[in-house]
């Protein structure tokens, strides 16, 4: 049984004990554990169920790289699936349950896929439910689904708060062992901004485990005297429980900081994503020890060799009572002597290699170890635990040889450096033949924005094992200078083992596992290849190897030596598959930061914006600002409501916050020859004190904006835009003058929200603004289409006598700060006239009802003003306007082409929005022909019936036709084509 | 997430201070144009693997456009420019002439 | 006065970092190049300073005078003052090409203050402060809007557009809650 020893444990702080719970039962362990080893201690061998088969399943690794011991995390809000209980620290009243099963851990349901597992072999998804195709959607989607996945799915709004921060540095050092920790003494010393990263919350890594001497002392009391120096260190920033979750272009390196996962609740953020640039990044990130395949090798009590040591030497923990040791290496022994040196049995080391010569054999062999040279697992047994091994030969087909009785395996296969951060921004690898691994090639390294180095390997990184040659590597990545001495004991060379035994029979290949989260096996990568996967990439999608949660941190290169061999090539010719951040999975509210809730998006509000708001107003996104789309009042549907404030503006006053119009001053002596370039009429000879409808197209002649545009003075031109468009068109006039005309003396300022601007709308409006009392505002002295400076009410303000409504309209611009102020003190002057605010619903009806257009409904980026029938505004007489070559492209001037006209139906009820008109016939890709469309459709109150704009081919050459129309639900209606102008045809109203 | 330094405010600005605006040195063809040039002007666009040259505008900082030369395979960038010039600086032109001898020039 | 509202009304949040939203300020944006005879007196005439270098802004009492691009310039002046010192920069000006607009109802204004305010910045721009020199103005973006930052004794002003005024206050208070100090 796994067990907590009575002694040591150099992470633990016997003196601080915590009580957690595991599927309710209330386990205790103590601080400085993590979740996995403290469920170690109290014997929970059995922690969750694989993915696929349902296999049960133990703790395999001590950090990041385990695939199995993944749990559903705490409660409510503070809920998380799929946590590593190896990365997990224990806190007191931490809750966890299992995932995967059903109805129980103990008992599960879904087991019986293991027993069909030879049913179940790669890609048997792929081959059984593409026929008949309806039945996927039908029938195996949702009962895969039912099935499928692993932890549940929070349901409760995330509880914790999350920031990101930025940083610089001159060197990023990721990882803290003794590689990280001297190439960042090595930096700083150097004089370099150096940051320093580590995911787990210690220092050190498995230096202080494996027993390394540095400069004669203990590698532990080497480590806390250089973090120390660190420490002390201005030019140095450490960072623990932070892990680097990729690397990118330029030195851009994620690090999600764990900051309060195991203080939950305490006020501070949960994780801090940094978003660090690094002059350069130096990835000391260890290496991760590799299983072997052997049957049984997922059986809960078998473990990597490494990973035993780890929760001995750490956590004084230990998974068995007798420990069997499987390996092709020296590094494994290593485990063998703590096992017996902390008093536990270790049966028998077998190890594969056929000569055993290291020193650490020697030692152990001389503590009494028996060491099994050429030995192999043929197989290991036990269901929900270990209970024993069956040896055999390596070299044989598994025949067995003796059965040895143990409760957990400790496996090594081997080495692989961490060379994430390495690749993930174009660093290649080289295959090291001696190690059997792939090690960054120091000669291909991913480049930075000056063609030098971006990433360097430190260490076991680089694919160095021993402490003295890990030492050396770490200091020579940080600009190299005198590096500490490492002493260890000299290790043999390793042997590569990828199936345990060597001519393993089928039965036993069955059993062995490569992919332990995903359940894939070495049967199914040889069937993956037999079928003709001979890609990695293709494998892995076959097969889902190294698709799991954990990235194949244990599979990848197992799986690929397995393909290499399958297809009698060379490991490295067959190649990895891609690395991709993150490193390990970064939590979704990490990664958005800050942007949730209220700040989810910089909405953008207007100075009367309160108001609104204190109305109920109904709100509306128009781009990111916030406008007014009605103002309900008690009983009123928001239908209801628009229908009143369109009839009160009709023949009241109606009042508008119009805040949200782009206004853009253009000033300068060639001002008025740059307008005239922007907009297809000519601006350049309207008189000062003038209004002028404009329009703008890109170069490829299609309308992308329009507004209506004022002289100042002689060489001030201010030009309104839509409400989305204003920083768009901006940019868009600035791209030009800097880009293009940079000769142009002209200079524009967007001054959109120095001003409030509100429309005062309707017959009484002259009313409602002499009531106010200031400027003259009479017909004579303020004509349509002109401007005035003055006051209103006691407020500086610029009158535009301009409408979108057909209505007498006057536009106010008040600086912003007063705008609030001047609208109540226009409500209350409104008062006896009637006058209600009207919405943007009503703005839309009651241009529509006057056939204005409205950018974004009547245009979508492929229609030119001549098909809006605004063939008026576009000058013949000028030689160029952005879009003037764009429009003269022969298929602009086609007849055929969809115009824009009115629609109405014949009796009168509204067409439904994003109604079609079919054609006859069919089209090459056998769809219906169609010969038009509704680009905006309202019921209108003024007139009583619906009215509707759209763009019909042929335009109004057709009025008076009668054309069919389909709905959404597929039925047909008939539409009369039309004037669009339906109210006001000679536009009266709107100048008085 | 690439840095590119504004040559204007001197900023050596992450990629989320900028905006892309595709390839740089297009020349304007209006009206009078043929057919073949405003094609040309409207929608061919280099798309070299290797050294390109781009205009960025510095949106979040000081709003000018600029012009850059990098490497679009390696992320080597060669240098920033003004964008008040038709063609390429000369001692960037030397600069990606040393560094990617087989570039065939801009043309 | 009593009509004049600025964006959040003084709203304020005190957290390891003190946050404030103050103005309204006098704005001025100035379009101009460096080389206008006349620039460099008409910016001292209105705030009482240097012409500002590239990226610098020259603080004189109330009122400032910033680089924000090679021809465009941000004069800070007292509210009351922006018509008066609009007319002067005309009168100075006169007959060269240059543009003088009114924006101080255009923007909203805070002050970020504490030993910590810094990490406050940290935490929504992509600016590294150890490069950063007193008396530099620094635009960039902060979280997804555009703004602008200066440091003096007592902390950081900054500028963005008043329509997003309440998402800067919620992005600042955001990052300056306790508990959230970065070093």
């Amino acid at each position: 049984m796994s067990t907590r020893l009575a002694k040591g444990g150099r992470l633990i702080d016997r003196t601080a004990p915590c009580e957690f719970t595991f599927n309710g039962k209330r386990l205790k362990g103590f601080g400085g554990d993590t979740l996995a080893a403290a469920l170690l201690a109290n014997d929970q061998m059995l922690v969750g169920r694989s993915f696929k088969y349902h296999r049960p399943r133990g703790i395999v690794a001590s950090g990041a790289e385990e695939p199995n011991a993944l749990v559903n995390m705490g409660q409510g809000g503070r809920f998380e699936p799929n946590q590593r209980t190896t990365t997990t620290e224990l806190f007191d009243g931490l809750t966890c349950t299992s995932q995967n099963h059903w109805p129980s851990l103990e008992f599960d349901v879904g087991v019986v896929n293991n027993y069909a597992s030879r049913f179940l072999p790669a890609g048997f998804y792929y081959k059984t439910f593409i026929h008949p195709r309806f039945a996927w959607k039908h029938i195996f989607e949702p009962v895969v689904r039912q099935s499928a996945g692993l932890g549940q799915v929070p349901k409760d709004r995330d509880a914790d708060r999350y920031e990101q921060a930025y940083a610089f540095c001159d060197i990023l050092v990721v990882g803290g062992g003794i590689a990280g920790l001297q190439a960042a003494l090595t930096a700083a010393k150097a004089g370099k901004r150096v940051w320093l990263v580590e995911q787990t919350a210690h220092w050190g890594g498995r230096a202080p485990v494996d027993g390394v001497e540095i400069d004669g002392q203990p590698a532990e009391a080497w480590v806390k005297n250089t973090v120390q120096a660190l420490e002390g260190m201005e030019n140095v920033t450490l960072r623990a429980r932070c892990m680097a979750a990729g690397s990118y272009d330029h030195g851009y390196v994620l690090c999600d900081e764990k900051v309060a996962d195991h203080t939950p609740g305490d006020g501070r953020p949960r994780h801090r994503l940094w978003r660090l640039r690094a002059g350069q990044i130096i990835a000391a990130t260890g290496a991760i020890e590799r299983p072997l395949s052997f049957a049984g090798n997922d059986i809960p009590g078998v473990m990597l060799a490494a990973a035993v040591r780890d929760y001995l030497i750490n956590w004084a923990v230990a998974p068995g009572d007798r420990t069997v040791i499987v390996t092709n290496n020296d590094d494994a022994y290593r485990t063998a002597i703590a096992l017996k040196e902390a008093g536990l049995e270790v049966p028998v080391v077998l190890d594969a290699r056929a000569s055993v010569t290291g020193e650490l054999p020697a030692k152990a062999r001389a503590m009494g170890i028996r060491v099994e040279a050429g030995k192999a697992i043929a197989k290991v047994k036990g269901g929900k635990r270990v209970t024993g091994v069956a040896i055999c030969a390596q070299v044989g087909q598994g025949s067995v040889l003796e059965e040895i009785a143990c409760d957990a395996v400790a496996m090594s296969g081997g080495w692989s450096p961490v060379v994430h951060l390495w690749s993930h921004c174009g660093g290649k690898l080289r295959w090291d033949e001696a190690q059997a691994q792939f090690a960054p090639d120091k000669a291909r390294p991913p480049l930075n924005h000056d063609g030098a180095a971006l990433v360097v390997t430190a260490g076991a990184a680089s694919g160095v094992l021993s402490a003295a040659d890990v030492l050396l590597d770490a200091t020579d990545a940080a600009g190299g200078g005198v590096a500490p001495v490492a002493t260890a004991p000299q290790e043999a060379a390793m042997e590569p083992v990828w199936i345990m035994p060597q001519g393993a029979p089928v039965d036993l290949r069955m059993k062995m596992w490569l992919d332990y989260q995903n359940d894939v096996k070495v049967s199914d990568v040889q069937l993956a290849a037999r079928e003709g996967y001979t890609s990695v990439e293709h494998t892995k999608r076959y097969t889902t190897l190294g698709m799991a949660t954990d990235q194949g941190k244990l599979s990848n290169i197992n799986g690929l030596a397995v393909l290499a061999d399958s297809l009698s090539a060379p490991v490295p010719q067959v190649g990895t598959t891609t690395f991709r951040p993150p490193y390990t999975p970064v939590t979704i509210g990490a990664l958005a930061g800050e942007a949730r809730g209220e700040i989810f998006q910089p909405l953008r509000s207007t100075p009367i914006h309160a108001w609104h708001l204190s109305q109920n107003a109904y709100m509306e996104p128009v781009g990111l600002w916030q406008r007014p789309y009605c103002y309900p009042r008690a009983g009123e549907t928001h239908e209801q409501a628009v229908h009143r404030e369109v009839k009160n503006t009709r023949t009241n006053v109606g009042l508008l916050d119009a805040s949200t119009l782009g206004k853009i001053i253009v000033k300068g002596p060639d001002a008025g020859k740059f307008l005239d370039m922007l907009y297809t009429n000519v601006m350049s000879n309207l008189p000062v004190g003038k209004c002028r409808y404009g329009l703008m197209c890109n170069e490829q002649g299609f309308l992308s904006d329009d507004g209506v545009v004022a002289r100042i003075d002689e060489d001030t031109w201010l030009c309104h835009t839509t409400s989305g468009g204003s920083d768009r068109i901006h940019a868009w006039m600035e791209d030009w003058l800097q880009c293009e005309w940079w000769d142009w003396q002209v200079y524009t300022a967007n001054v959109t929200e120095q001003y409030a601007q509100i429309a005062v709308v309707g017959p009484k409006a002259r009313q409602v603004l002499e009531k106010l009392g200031g400027m003259d505002v009479s017909k004579e002295t303020l004509p349509f289409m002109q401007w005035a400076d003055g006051t209103l009410g006691g407020f500086n303000a610029r009158v535009y006598r301009i409408s979108f409504s057909g209505e007498l309209s006057y536009e106010i611009a008040v600086p912003a700060s007063e705008g609030r102020a001047f609208w109540d003190a226009l409500l209350a002057a409104g008062a006896e006239f009637g006058m209600m605010p009207y919405g943007t619903e009503g703005l839309h009806v009651l241009r529509a009802e006057k056939g204005f257009i409205m950018i974004g409904d009547e245009t979508d980026g492929t229609v030119i003003p001549q098909d809006l029938n605004l063939g008026w505004a576009i000058s013949k007489k000028k030689a160029d306007y952005l879009g003037k070559r764009g429009q003269e492209r022969p298929y602009l001037a086609n007849p055929d082409r969809w115009k824009l006209v009115g629609l109405e139906t014949l009796d009168g009820s509204v067409i439904p929005d994003g109604s079609y008109a079919p054609a006859p016939g069919f089209n090459a890709n056998g769809q219906r022909n169609t010969q038009g469309r509704v680009t905006s459709t309202y019921f209108s109150p003024t007139l009583g019936k619906g009215i509707a704009m759209g763009l019909v081919k042929g335009g109004l050459t057709r009025l008076g036709e009668t054309i069919e129309m389909t709905k959404l639900d597929g039925s047909t209606m008939q539409v009369k084509i039309v004037d669009p102008v339906f109210y006001d045809k000679e536009g009266e109203k709107q100048n008085v | 997430m690439l840095i590119l330094e504004c040559p204007y405010c001197g900023v050596k600005a992450e990629e989320t201070e900028l905006s892309p605006g595709g390839e740089a040195h297009l020349k304007r063809f209006g009206p009078g144009s043929t057919g073949e040039e405003f094609e040309a002007y409207m929608f061919a666009r280099k798309n070299p693997k290797g050294v390109h040259f781009e205009r960025w505008r510095h949106a979040y900082g000081c709003g000018k456009w600029f012009l850059a030369a990098r490497c679009t395979a390696t992320l080597e960038v060669f240098g920033t420019y003004s964008a008040q010039t038709t063609e390429p600086p000369a001692e960037i032109v030397e600069k990606i002439k040393a560094k990617r001898p087989d570039w065939k020039g801009t043309k | 006065m009593s009509k004049v509202a600025s964006a959040l009304g003084g709203a304020r949040f005190d957290g390891f970092a003190s946050v404030r939203e103050i103005g309204p300020l006098g704005m001025i944006t100035l379009r101009a190049k460096p080389d206008v005879p006349g620039l460099a007196a008409a910016v001292t005439a209105v705030t009482g300073t240097a012409l500002p270098a590239q990226r610098r802004i020259e603080v004189a009492g109330d009122k400032a005078a910033g680089w924000m691009s090679p021809d465009e310039y941000l004069l800070i002046v007292p509210y009351t003052e922006v018509k008066a010192a609009l007319a002067t920069l005309a009168e100075k000006l006169a007959g060269q090409h240059h543009l003088a607009v009114d924006v101080s109802d255009a923007r909203a204004v805070f002050r970020i203050e504490g030993a910590q305010a810094a990490e406050v910045l940290m935490k929504l721009a992509p600016v590294d402060h150890a490069t950063l020199t007193p008396g530099e103005l620094r635009r960039t973006r902060v979280a997804q809007v555009a703004g602008a930052f200066w440091a003096d004794e007592t902390g950081y002003s900054l500028v963005c557009f008043r329509s997003v005024a309440s998402y800067v206050m919620g992005l600042l208070s955001h990052s300056a809650t306790k508990g959230a100090e970065l070093f």
